[in-house]
């Protein structure tokens, strides 16, 4: 039954955009997952063999670029690439909608990175607009697009809970730190609204969720909790799932070092969490986990990071519509 | 009809009246309209008695008549306006004015880091609520309302 479903599934991605987390259905997730897992367990075949995959990478972000970078290779795809505007095109004045009709000619599949909030879904629209001139639709895969979203980001959190939990529903959900300017969080919980889980929101007062997340949260009658102290959570959360305290983000370094180390989770506290607890992180970390957890069976954070390559494999697989 | 509508509507040999306006409202639709600029005669009636809404604006523009974007920037300030068509004294035709749900290059994104405020695009939003008014970006997904909306110029 699984399987014919799965069958019946493929193609989902197909030719589409991958811009925002909330255009995406628990069936689009499950089908990304099984591809995922099916390419770490029998390996990757040289599928996208032919094809050109163009990272655009406006903002350096080394990890995610070299993250698409390595599953494209591993699919046979060559990339062509950049990453910073420094001595390109964009450095003397050129519209990302130029760039992007320009480089559409070039390339079967966009990963664009961008400071800009809504890029990715503009660049979506550039080659959408472009297919109805009579070119072929060139997909476009939203690395990050300022503070907004960073889909794939998600869709790695959730299959590593799923690989270690078996599943998502059910589970206490532990959100820790930076809640306010974290974009990983805000699509995190934008991926959870279609799960069935117990949300724990831990941040100091000056970084809780903003209102339009907690209105999100309250409009799909999500569960949800706001908390101040890990202490206070950390025997009963399922996942602990702990963000930086980004620096850049504070206004004067006063109110930075108000919450700086406020949360830090070590061995000790550790010792207070589930058995079967996951302690996750989107990387990189500061001093939010201290080294010593890293070698606790708990720590699923390196693995979180190496599920980038697989997922992010399987998207641009079935994006391209070779599975 | 009461005596201060007739008499607003009758001064008009052609052009437009746009009726129902909050009150304080009428100023700021006039200069969204451009109406200051130009040659023609303008009346701007504010705190004006209205059955309907107690206190109403009322804006009577002579030889000048709406374009359709121009209705939908009307209705994202005064809902429940409605825009009479004058020709000879007559009301020719009455119009109320509706939000679309899809507000193309009307009202700008409020995120000041959108992609649609900083590179040369039209701005695109989603009617989400009509009243309270709630429109969301269609790129960034920023939401706005009748306190913090943005009008193109
Ligand atoms: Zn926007």
């Amino acid at each position: 039954m699984i399987c014919r479903w799965v069958f019946i599934a493929e193609g989902r991605l197909k030719g589409r955009d991958l811009v925002s987390i909330k255009d995406l259905t628990r069936e689009d997730f499950e089908q990304i997952f099984h591809i995922a897992e099916k390419m770490k367990k029998e390996g990757y075949s040289k599928n996208l063999k032919d094809k050109i995959i163009g990272l655009l990478f406006y903002e350096p972000s080394t990890r995610t670029r070299l993250s698409f970078d390595a599953a494209a290779r591993l699919l046979g795809a060559e990339t062509i690439w950049f990453a910073g505007v420094e001595g390109t095109s964009v450095m003397k004045g050129e519209t990302l909608k130029d760039t992007i009709e320009t480089v559409a000619n070039y390339v079967d599949l966009i990963v664009l990175r961008h400071p800009c909030d809504g890029a990715a879904r503009w660049a979506a629209d550039v080659t959408t607009n472009r297919m109805k001139r009579g070119h072929k639709k060139v997909p476009v895969i939203n690395a990050g697009d300022g503070k907004n979203e960073h889909p794939t980001q998600t869709i790695l959190d959730l299959f590593t809970i799923k690989e270690r939990k078996g599943r998502i529903d059910g589970l206490c959900i532990a959100i820790i730190g930076d809640l306010k300017y974290g974009r990983t969080v805000h699509s995190l919980i934008y991926a959870l609204s279609l799960y069935d889980c117990d949300i724990i929101l831990v941040a100091p007062e000056a970084l809780q969720i903003p209102e339009h997340i907690e209105e999100f949260m309250k409009r799909k009658n999500m569960r949800y909790e706001k908390r101040s102290k890990l202490e206070e959570i950390i025997s009963i959360a399922d996942i602990l799932y702990v963000t930086r305290i980004q620096k850049e983000r504070f206004p004067d370094e006063n109110e930075y070092n108000k919450v700086k180390g406020i949360f830090r989770l070590n061995k000790e506290l550790l010792s207070k969490a589930k058995s079967d607890a996951c302690i996750m992180h989107p990387l990189p970390r500061v001093d939010e986990i201290s080294t010593d957890v890293d070698s606790d069976y708990r720590a699923c954070y390196f693995e979180q990071a190496a599920n980038g390559i697989p997922i992010r494999a399987a998207i641009m697989s079935l994006i391209l519509g070779m599975i | 009809m009461s005596m201060e509508k007739g008499l607003i509507v009758r001064l008009i040999e052609n052009g437009t009246v746009i009726d129902h306006i909050p009150p304080g409202k009428g100023i700021i639709i006039a200069e969204m309209l451009n109406l200051f600029n130009q040659d023609s005669v303008v009346i701007i009636g504010q705190n004006l008695e209205s059955t309907k809404y107690g206190r109403k604006d009322i804006i009577k523009v002579e030889n000048r008549f709406l374009k359709s974007e121009e209705y939908n920037k009307i209705a994202l300030i005064a809902p429940n306006a409605t825009v009479n068509i004058i020709e000879n004294y007559e009301i020719k035709e009455k119009k109320k004015v509706t939000i679309p749900n899809v507000i193309e290059d009307v009202a700008l994104c409020i995120n000041a880091n959108c992609i649609s405020n900083r590179e040369p695009i039209p701005s695109k939003l989603y009617l989400i609520n009509r009243n309270p008014l709630k429109l969301v970006c269609h790129y960034c997904g920023y939401e706005c309302n009748e306190k913090n909306i943005r009008l193109k110029a």
